[in-house]
């Protein structure tokens, strides 16, 4: 099997969201970057499935020169090329990103592919598009939102939750497919995995940015509530403390 | 139990610790230890990680370091983990993939053996082989073992502290953050919370990395850079998956890629000091709620880490290059980094009462705890930390620009083999001496001192070398030969039979002045300074119980006004140590002078005359006797000349103001021609030429560890007049000292592999028999200082040597790089190995 999967470079939060001044981005001074955790699903899914089947798996990203970082991220669990789409780091809409990506076809790898896999969504900004625009450019079959993946000779079996159950979809190869975080756990990068991922070649490309048709005006931080963990201590020794908290809010 | 969000903070307490991390938890502790109660210990941060660096430290501790200060506290630090049943003794191998690390390894056992740390042992591949299964022990030359390092739980350390302190009445309170700290003239006052205030007159910041940023809040400065430190854990390795307990296997520090490897459950956790030094602003750093780890815990940067990898895998193979083996936890962790790579420890300079407990690590957190506790309570602490006094640093060295820039330097000598003498590179040439155009063209090799640079040698004094010729020794080995030359004997030499001149603008010169100027230098000095105007006196200067504070000479310059003169290395501690002492009631004022005026230094048989063929003022032995100075005219200039002497020849200090220094020079130096002077540097006048006077230097020979009579200083009679120490001074002097201060010369330096080594200082003394020879109070004999004396042709050691072996003739051995060498004390007690009737000084 050749599968390509695509992943967005985006900031690793896990604090409190802060804006850039004209609240257009995300404010990036601390932060690390990862790919969207849907798509580190993906890639690890395309990496079973290479194991499983033979072949051979791409990442690719359409992002700034820094997000090389995440292509040797993949690469350095097991993907085994990658593909940048450079861009001058602005965010592209979704449907100027399928059509990078559908351009894309052909770099880094002689072979067509046979799947093409998605996280549902990118983590930031969460269009919800790019794996539809681009099956429906292909003219290929197209499922979201994927928990399992088997293949079966040259068809594929993609199982999707939906409340109360799972819908069950077969399609034929090549398909595009969109899969959703817990259809795996990702594995952790090893020390040798790490330098081979220096290694693997990356093709590059310097896409035409069209006009954007979807745009963003600003951002709004939603209103949260702050939460704040208290440890009361360890052990048997924690008890008295844990009296005192139940007394205090009343229920003791 | 620690923390109630809802309780109100404290309308007023004595003592406001900022900082939960083991630092501010240990002070607290121990202050309340000392019966501090009224104590609130405040942070920004949750507990029981507040989210500073104690949080994420890798909190293993290797003993042995080179620096006895650093040594101590770290030995205390362990004593009190240990206690606190918080310590694992895994041990510890500081391995080397060089010769000339295998080298530097001599030196870390001989350094164990001078301190007590033992049992240490030097290992062979295979022998580390036996401890480490997994290691690749033939990238290996061998490795220095420390069975006693071991690995702590800080944090859990901090918290048993803190609910120690708290039971003893300590209010935590956490989720409080600082806003600002109130001063009210020069003391500290009060501490501004998001939660209210708190009225207080002493203020500990133990902030870590933030240190610097909540200092500024009161004005003062903590000049510390947080700096990252990259480090990854990577497991599970099947390899541990039966580990014996939560560490079985030694840490490891890979020296030679600045690297280390542990092993701790099934994982093992792998940090570097190799990557480029990476400095960020304390302003920069996130906040709590900005960060997904913690504030100190940083994205890590892969690229930073590549070198490292490889290295660790060569190391490790077996672990890090499992295919089935995660990096799954990554970071760049912030630490605190300073201008010199020791702690930041003592009252502001700054503001009164406003004390700093930073950049202290975890290894040394209790140990330091205990000792700014002791130094806030009784003005003193049982570990005298002179070198890591806050005070310590000058203006410009706490700038931004060159803490930032010696931080990165220091960075990556942090694993490094740092020679004794090893000068900074980074940031020179900032505070010039006013002889500085006239050094360089003399060739003079640059060390800096006190932020000065100040000539070592001049190169252009290279043909002293053939006059000399036989009397002056090559050093063969290159440890010993490097920041080192022959011609620094060779300038001795020729000061002894003829003049040299030498550049002090290092000196730090303030005066105190005053209707009560009297009182204050004779509170504070340990010797009679009710003279005569005119008189210089040289004093030492006590601590509460009678250790060394300090050692410097006082002028009366006239009736209410005396001029302190004191060596450039510890000019602002001692600054403040006299400005703490000025009467309350302002009848007397410390004044700098020290960038007023600058020193020349002229001595030698024909000091007297040179001077006298400059001046028409009378210089003679009559007219100008020693210990006296006096205002005299030498062309243009009016000239304060002292007539002391630190080499031991005949001569004086001469100062001017600094700006017309370059014409003194000019005068002497043409003066001086006809009479055979040249120009000399401080290679003599730090060593060569006090060691053959046995001239006890503070930092050396004298610390807060030993008092006067065990330093062989406790001549002339007590003054009646009160001082600081005089109670344990008079307690000394009328009991038998444990050591006695003595001045041993090597026998015969030629090794086994027959190259002839020359001591640097810092080795142990040893019993014929090869035994540590340690005092009834239990310190152990080793090497103060040590260097040439190319006058009476020996190399010098100095060092305390308890009665039984203190005595002259007293043959003994000294351990360097691994071989012993055979010692005689020359003398004990004071009296010089050359000139020993001071005949030369009062000539």
């Amino acid at each position: 099997m050749n599968i390509l999967v695509c992943v967005k470079r985006v900031p690793l939060t896990g604090g409190k969201i802060t804006l850039t001044e004209d609240e257009r981005a995300i404010q990036t001074r601390h932060l690390g970057f990862t790919v969207s955790p849907h798509e580190e699903c993906g890639a690890e899914e395309a990496i079973r499935l290479v194991e499983q089947h033979g072949g051979s798996s791409t990442v690719l990203t359409l992002g700034p020169p820094e997000a090389e970082e995440q292509l040797r991220d993949m690469m350095a669990i097991g993907i085994d090329r990658g593909i940048h789409l450079v861009t001058d780091g602005g965010e592209w809409d979704p449907q100027a990103t399928a059509e990078a990506i559908v351009g894309a076809m052909g770099l880094g790898s002689e072979e067509p592919y046979d799947l093409l896999l998605f996280g549902n969504e990118s983590a930031d900004a969460g269009n919800y598009q790019v794996p539809i625009r681009v099956a429906q450019a292909l003219g290929v079959p197209c499922v979201t939102g994927i928990k399992a993946i088997t293949v079966d000779g040259d068809k594929l079996r993609c199982e999707q939750e939906i409340p109360g159950g799972r819908d069950v979809y077969e399609l034929p190869m090549p398909a595009v497919v969109s899969v959703k975080e817990g259809i795996n756990l990702p594995r952790y990068p090893s020390v040798p995995g790490r330098m081979r991922a220096k290694r693997k070649p990356v093709a590059s490309s310097q896409p035409a940015r069209p006009e954007s048709k979807l745009e963003m005006v600003r951002l709004v931080l939603p209103e949260t509530s702050s939460k704040q963990a208290e440890v009361l201590g360890h052990g048997p020794e924690a008890a008295p403390a844990v009296v005192d908290v139940l007394q205090q809010i009343g229920v003791m | 139990m620690a923390t109630s969000e809802s309780r109100q903070l404290p309308a007023s307490q004595r003592v406001v610790v900022i900082g939960a991390g083991i630092v501010g938890n240990s002070v607290a502790f121990h202050l309340t230890q000392l019966g501090e109660t009224e104590i609130t210990l405040i942070d920004k941060g949750p507990l029981p990680n507040p989210g500073g660096s104690t949080g994420h430290a890798s909190n293993f501790i290797f003993p042995v370091d080179h620096s006895k200060e650093m040594t101590s506290l770290t030995l205390e630090s362990m004593r009190q983990y240990k206690g606190l049943d918080v310590f694992i003794e895994s041990g510890g191998i500081e391995v080397a993939r060089t010769e000339e690390r295998m080298q530097e390894l001599t030196r870390r056992v001989v350094s164990a053996r001078t301190w007590g740390i033992e049992p240490v042992s030097l290992l062979t591949p295979e022998e580390i082989k036996e401890l480490v299964p997994f290691i690749n022990e033939e990238l290996l030359l061998g490795g220095f073992y420390t069975p006693g390092a071991g690995v702590v739980d800080s944090l859990r350390a901090a918290t048993i502290m803190r609910e120690r302190a708290v039971e003893a009445g300590m209010t935590v309170s956490a989720n409080t953050e600082v806003v600002g700290l109130d001063v009210e003239r020069g003391a500290v006052r009060r501490v501004r919370t998001d939660r209210g205030d708190i009225e207080a007159d002493r203020v500990v910041i133990a902030c870590g990395c933030w240190s610097p940023r909540i200092a500024r809040m009161a004005g003062a400065n903590i000049p510390l850079t947080p700096a990252v430190h990259q480090m990854i854990d990577i497991g599970p390795a099947p390899r541990f998956a039966d580990a014996k307990g939560m560490i079985e296997f030694p840490i490891v520090r890979d020296m030679d890629t600045n690297m280390y490897e542990r092993q701790e459950g099934t994982g093992l956790e792998i940090g570097s000091y190799a990557h480029r030094p990476i400095m960020i602003d304390a302003d920069e750093i996130p906040s709590i709620e900005e960060s997904p780890l913690t504030p100190t815990e940083l994205p890590f940067t892969q690229q930073d880490f590549e070198l490292q990898m490889e290295q660790a895998l060569e190391l490790m193979p077996e672990i890090v290059g499992d295919e089935s083996v995660g990096v799954k936890y990554a970071i760049n962790g912030l630490l605190s980094v300073t201008l010199d790579g020791l702690p930041l420890i003592g009252e502001t300079p700054e503001v009164r009462g406003l004390w700093s407990a930073a950049a202290i690590w975890i290894k040394e957190g209790p140990g330091a705890g205990k000792t700014i506790a002791e130094l806030m309570v009784h003005g003193e602490s049982e570990i005298d930390v002179y070198d890591s006094n806050i005070a310590r640093a000058y203006p410009h060295q706490k700038t931004k620009a060159h803490v930032q820039a010696r931080a990165a330097e220091g960075f990556n000598k942090m694993y490094g083999i740092v020679h004794p003498a090893e000068q900074w590179e980074s940031d020179r040439r900032v505070k010039l001496p006013p002889f500085y155009e006239r050094e360089q063209e003399l060739r003079a090799v640059f060390y800096e001192a006190a932020g000065w640079e100040r000539p070592h040698w001049y190169e252009s004094n290279a043909p002293l070398l053939e006059e000399y010729g036989d009397r002056i020794n090559q050093r063969e080995a290159e440890w010993e030969a490097r920041w080192w030359s022959p011609i620094i004997n060779a300038e001795h030499l020729a000061l002894r039979d003829r003049a040299g001149y030498i550049d002090l603008t290092a000196f730090a010169v303030f005066d105190i002045a005053g209707p009560g100027a009297l009182d204050t230098v004779q509170r504070v000095a340990m010797r009679q300074m009710d003279v005569a105007v005119g008189r210089v006196v040289y004093t030492p200067i006590l601590l509460p119980a009678g250790g060394f504070k300090a050692d410097l000479t006082i002028m009366r310059i006239a009736d209410d006004r005396f001029r302190v003169v004191t060596g450039g290395g510890w000019g602002m501690s001692d600054l403040k140590w006299f400005s703490d002492h000025l009467p309350t009631d302002g009848s007397a004022q410390v004044q700098d002078q020290t960038n007023t005026w600058t020193t020349l230094g002229l001595w030698g048989p024909r000091a007297r005359d040179i001077l006298s063929s400059v001046t028409s003022d009378d210089v003679s032995h009559e007219g100008f006797p020693f210990a006296r100075w006096k205002s005299i005219e030498i062309g243009p200039l009016e000239v304060i000349a002292s007539r002391i002497s630190y080499v031991g020849d005949l001569g004086w200090e001469l100062y001017v103001p600094i700006e017309q220094g370059a014409r003194l020079w000019d005068i002497i130096a043409e003066a001086g021609m006809a009479h055979g002077a040249v120009p000399v540097g401080a290679g003599v006048y730090g060593t060569t030429g006090r060691l053959e006077k046995c001239y006890r230097a503070y930092g050396a020979e004298l610390e807060g560890e030993y008092d006067v009579v065990e330093a062989g200083m406790a001549w002339g009679r007590v003054k009646d007049q009160d001082f600081v120490g005089r109670e344990a001074h008079v307690a000394q002097r009328e009991s038998e000292p444990a050591a006695h201060m003595c001045t041993l010369t090597v026998d015969d330096h030629t090794s086994s592999s027959g190259l002839k080594r020359y001591m640097l200082g810092g080795e142990p003394i040893l019993t014929p028999d090869g035994e540590p020879i340690t005092d009834p109070k239990g310190r152990r004999s080793y090497v103060t200082s040590a260097g040439a004396g190319p006058s009476i042709g020996k190399h010098i050691l100095m060092s305390y040597l308890p009665g039984e072996h203190a005595q002259e003739g007293e043959k003994l051995q000294v351990e360097y790089m691994g071989e012993r060498y055979p010692v005689t004390v020359a003398v004990a007690g004071s009296t010089p190995v050359f000139d020993p009737d001071n005949s030369r000084v009062r000539s």
